[in-house]
């Protein structure tokens, strides 16, 4: 099944904007070709309530003059629209005070590519999302429970290409099944994302959630304070996953990065190390940054220890040293961040999390998640959908939901045991491979009223 | 455009469905950021595009594409038809819509000065400006300002017979100012967080703000915070500035009143809500002070809420949400009013781009000035805190639970300024929080705030909001617990 967009057509698309930036004497232009097709069916009160599909494309121009640089963006591929782009690009860039600093073009690098583009997914019909969908309503049906959630499934592309020579494209498939199951004091969550429709299971998500829902009816209240937490992979993935983008070169110059002054040293437990890499068979996206690099893979934290950040090619350039294939798309002011991570798991199952707990909170997702101070990285933010009382070694009842507080330095400080390592999806990051975690000294701050 | 539109229409009405709406929209948008002394991100970009939303067999359908050929468009009707077919599998119950008459309607929004006809040069020196007044104060290490500008051209056409033809031009800026020292990070940001201020106005918003004038006194805030108290725990009097209670209003009480998470729509993504039907007419949601609206209407200011009509082509409204502390207003769109008594919408249906389905959305969520002085609302009681400016929000799923943090913060003794205080925040449960409402200042210090970055829906939709509001004060007030062991 050919992407809905090929490299062939993307560069056809160049040529034209090659051909429109030279006539306007600029030879240094970069062309971001986007294009994907998507559709998310949605269900809630056991019924499919929203049904949507899309298909769109972009190609974004950006000029590079002397140390200046400017973008300009269209969805109209015709060539009226390309040259109108170029041209805008050229003035934008051309209204700028120079830069001796701002590097020019990046060139070709070598690069692996990977492989995340499955037919079967990009072609899903919508009879085939409505009959999964219509399954996994009667299974939380059958619970007595009430379900909303979503199916999507879609396929998109990304090049870049530059007149120095980067030729980078990548073409992706992704699915995506969210359950919430309602009972009528609780509830229950489960999602999972896929780039091949065939690894995901509608069905098994709709019955985990519902187990959730009648596991947690009637909830107790448990008070604020310190607890010994037992995260799901998800609740980690939201939770730890706001802190990436401070393991950046230009976060850490800035003075924004919670790293400043942290880097080299203990500053969580041995058990923990996270690296970053877009190869990984858990992961999904593009092996290559915004301007065309390959992403190198990272070591974020090894043993406790931060002992690597991404960097942009201009911020390394600044930094004198290599870069890691990790830029946004220029120009930006945020430089780079690693979009892979892999956190290193390890054997301890989350029953066995549960057996070996005296009192906790077993919790399925976080919600809501800010940040509330940057250099102690402490976040807030709430507890949802399935959050239960540990005691004795067994889950014994649901209770309300929680408010925590939590500097994410001091929660990986306390980490007592990790499971294996899951690609896992919430909604307040993006999908990671993580483990659950097994947490001591957790701070909740107050409780709400469900 | 409109010929368009309407050949798309004609292409899914041509199927047989019930219902069919199209809307076509053109929009090209200008952002220009500036950081430590150099131009961060310039850049334009446009989008044209049109989604068809079709109604049969009692389910809705949409497709949407930006390939407006002749086969483009044919391709979307069909495939939107039997979208819509397919959701039968999993029907619930049939989807009726509230009457609407039909409208044939050309609006645009006031504007003084194009913001496209200002240069991309006039924009940096601008901003560079304000750059380098910030960084003339020693320990600034972070100067960051931003100017954006969209104009989205919008035709709206429906088997009901409407064809609505909207214009809206949109300005935004701000700055902030950020110091790491001693191991902390302070900022502080003007006109508020998070992009500043943005309002349905031209150029003549960036005039208004006077971004260059206050730069000194941001820039010294933040400096000064290092040196500052941690801001106490405790219960307090507590007096929040326009903007901070433009976002508290947001939260507690513009996502609760959405008909769609009350009815259960969002369940799995944004929530629900604690404003069950019930409630309608018989909570007391604030003291009798608090009254607020939702307000699309451009009477009530230049708000992101703003327009003439909905995306489902429902006139610009006037919704009571809270009169004298009661209850009274959900807002709902043509499926959903029924469902309250409603014979018709209330006209807050709002898509993000021609690529969405429209959804219940806020438009200008507004508290209504009060009658005191800012001297009774600050002075009215011996000691207060009071806060400015959001660094961080919270909400539970419901919106009962909520906790805000902001920038910086005073201690208030008989009216005057005693202390800076750094590290604020508070907390509560909406009705209570809203219950505690001692004081509110009078209209001439209401600010109609833009909110630019609301997200709802799955997909997920950003979309502008309006939050009118002045400084007020709430008794009793939690402040404290994000730092409490």
């Amino acid at each position: 099944m050919t992407p809905v967009m090929t490299l062939e057509r993307s560069q056809e698309l160049f040529d034209q904007v090659l051909r429109s930036a030279r006539a306007l004497g600029v030879p240094d232009v970069e062309a971001t070709v986007m294009a994907g097709s998507h559709a998310l069916t949605r269900f809630a009160n056991n019924g499919i309530h929203q049904n949507v599909s899309e298909t769109s494309s972009q190609l974004s121009v950006r000029a590079w003059i002397d140390g200046r640089t400017g973008r300009a963006s269209t969805n109209r591929m015709t060539a009226g629209a390309i040259r109108e782009a170029v041209a805008q690009s050229v003035a934008i860039t051309r209204a700028q005070e120079r830069d001796p600093e701002m590097l020019p073009l990046a060139g070709p690098a070598p690069g692996a590519p990977v492989e995340r583009y499955f037919g079967g997914t990009a072609d899903a019909s919508p009879q085939s999302r409505a009959e999964a969908v219509a399954e996994a309503i009667q299974i939380v049906e059958e619970a007595g429970q009430t379900a909303a959630g979503i199916y999507s499934t879609g396929e998109s592309i990304l090049a870049i290409l530059n007149s120095a020579g980067v030729r980078a494209y990548h073409a992706e498939t992704m699915c995506q099944f969210s359950i919430t199951a309602m009972a009528a004091d609780s509830s229950g969550w489960a999602k999972a994302s896929a780039c091949d429709r065939g690894q995901l299971d509608p069905a098994a998500l709709a019955g985990r959630a519902a187990r959730k829902a009648a596991g947690s009816r009637e909830p107790a209240e448990a008070s604020p304070g310190r607890y010994t937490v037992i995260l799901e992979p998800a609740a980690v993935l939201d939770l730890v996953g706001q802190m990436f983008a401070d393991f950046s070169g230009t976060a850490l110059a800035d003075g924004r990065s919670f790293l400043a002054s942290r880097m080299n040293s203990a500053l969580f437990g041995t058990n923990i190390s996270i690296v970053d890499d877009a190869g990984h068979p858990l992961q999904s996206g593009a092996p290559f940054d915004g301007e065309g690099l390959p992403r190198v893979p990272l070591s974020l934290v090894r043993a406790g220890v931060p002992e690597q950040v991404a960097w942009s090619r201009q911020a390394a350039h600044g930094a004198g040293v290599d870069p890691t294939g990790h830029g946004f798309p220029l120009p930006n002011e945020y430089g780079e961040a690693p979009m892979n991570i892999v956190m290193a798991g390890g054997e301890t199952s989350l029953d066995r999390m549960i057996e070996s707990t005296e009192r906790g909170l077993l919790v399925t997702r976080l919600w809501y998640i800010r940040e509330v101070d940057p250099y102690q990285k402490m976040m807030t933010g709430m507890t949802r959908d399935g959050t239960f009382l540990v005691e004795e070694g067994r889950v014994t009842r649901g209770v309300r939901n929680l408010r925590f507080n939590q500097s994410l330095i001091e929660l990986l400080r306390n980490v007592e045991a990790l499971s294996p390592s899951v690609r896992a999806c919430g909604e307040e990051a993006f999908d990671m491979a993580v483990p659950a975690m097994k947490v001591n000294d957790f701070r909740f701050t107050e409780v709400t009223r469900f | 455009m409109k010929r368009l539109a309407l050949e798309a229409l004609d292409r899914a009405a041509g199927r047989g469905v019930e219902y069919a709406d199209v809307r076509l929209s053109e929009s090209g948008d200008r952002e220009v950021t500036t950081k430590n002394g150099r131009a961060g991100h310039v850049s334009i970009s446009e989008s044209t595009g049109l989604g068809i939303r079709v109604l049969d067999r009692g389910c809705w359908g949409f497709a949407a594409t930006d390939d407006l050929s002749p086969e483009g468009i044919d391709a979307a009707a069909k495939l939107a038809v039997e979208i819509a077919r397919s959701s039968a599998v999993a029907r619930r119950h049939p989807v009726t819509l509230a009457r609407e008459v039909s409208y044939q309607a050309e609006w645009t929004s006031p504007c003084l000065i194009d913001p496209f006809s200002i240069s991309v040069e006039e924009n940096l020196a601008a901003l560079l400006e304000v750059d380098r007044e910030l960084r003339r104060v020693a320990g600034v290490s972070l100067a960051e300002a931003s100017m954006v500008f969209d104009r989205t051209r919008q035709v709206f056409a429906s088997t009901a017979g409407s064809v609505i033809d909207q214009t809206r031009t949109v300005s935004g800026a701000g700055f902030s100012a950020l110091c790491f020292e001693d191991g902390e990070i302070q900022k502080r940001s003007y006109p508020n967080s998070f992009g500043g201020q943005h309002q349905l106005k031209g150029y003549e918003l960036i005039h208004e703000l006077r971004l260059a004038e206050n730069a000194a006194r941001i820039a010294e805030e933040v400096v000064a915070l290092h040196k500052a108290e941690q801001c106490p725990e405790g219960r307090f009097n507590l007096i929040l500035d326009s903007s901070q209670l433009g976002l508290q209003i947001h939260e507690s009480i513009g996502h609760p009143i959405e008909l769609d998470r009350v009815l259960g729509s969002e369940a799995n993504y944004a929530g629900m809500s604690f404003l069950t039907l019930d409630k309608l007419d018989s909570l007391k949601y604030g003291s009798g002070i608090v009254n607020v609206v939702c307000d699309a209407r451009i009477g009530h200011g230049p708000g992101l809420g703003t327009f003439a009509f909905d995306d489902e082509g429902v006139p610009a409204q006037c919704t009571d949400i809270i009169r004298a502390g009661r209850f009274t207003g959900y807002m709902t769109s043509r499926e959903t009013a029924a469902s309250v008594g409603g014979a018709r919408s209330n006209g807050t249906m709002r898509a993000q781009g021609w690529n969405r389905i429209p959804l219940i959305r806020m438009t200008n969520v507004s508290l209504l000035p009060g009658e005191q002085s800012l001297d009774e609302v600050f002075g009215g009681v011996e000691h207060a805190i009071y806060m400015e400016t959001n660094k961080s929000w919270s909400i539970d799923d419901k919106r009962y639970n909520f906790q805000f943090g902001c920038e910086i913060a005073w201690e208030i003794r008989n009216g005057r300024r005693a202390r800076m205080l750094k590290n604020p925040s508070y907390s509560g449960i909406s009705t209570e929080f809203w219950n505690s409402c001692a004081a509110i200042a009078g209209p001439q210090h209401w600010t109609l705030w833009g909110v630019p970055n609301c997200g709802k829906g799955q997909p997920e939709q950003v979309m502008g909001t309006g939050h009118g509001a002045c400084p007020a004060r709430f008794r009793d007030i939690k402040v404290g617990s994000a730092y409490q062991e």
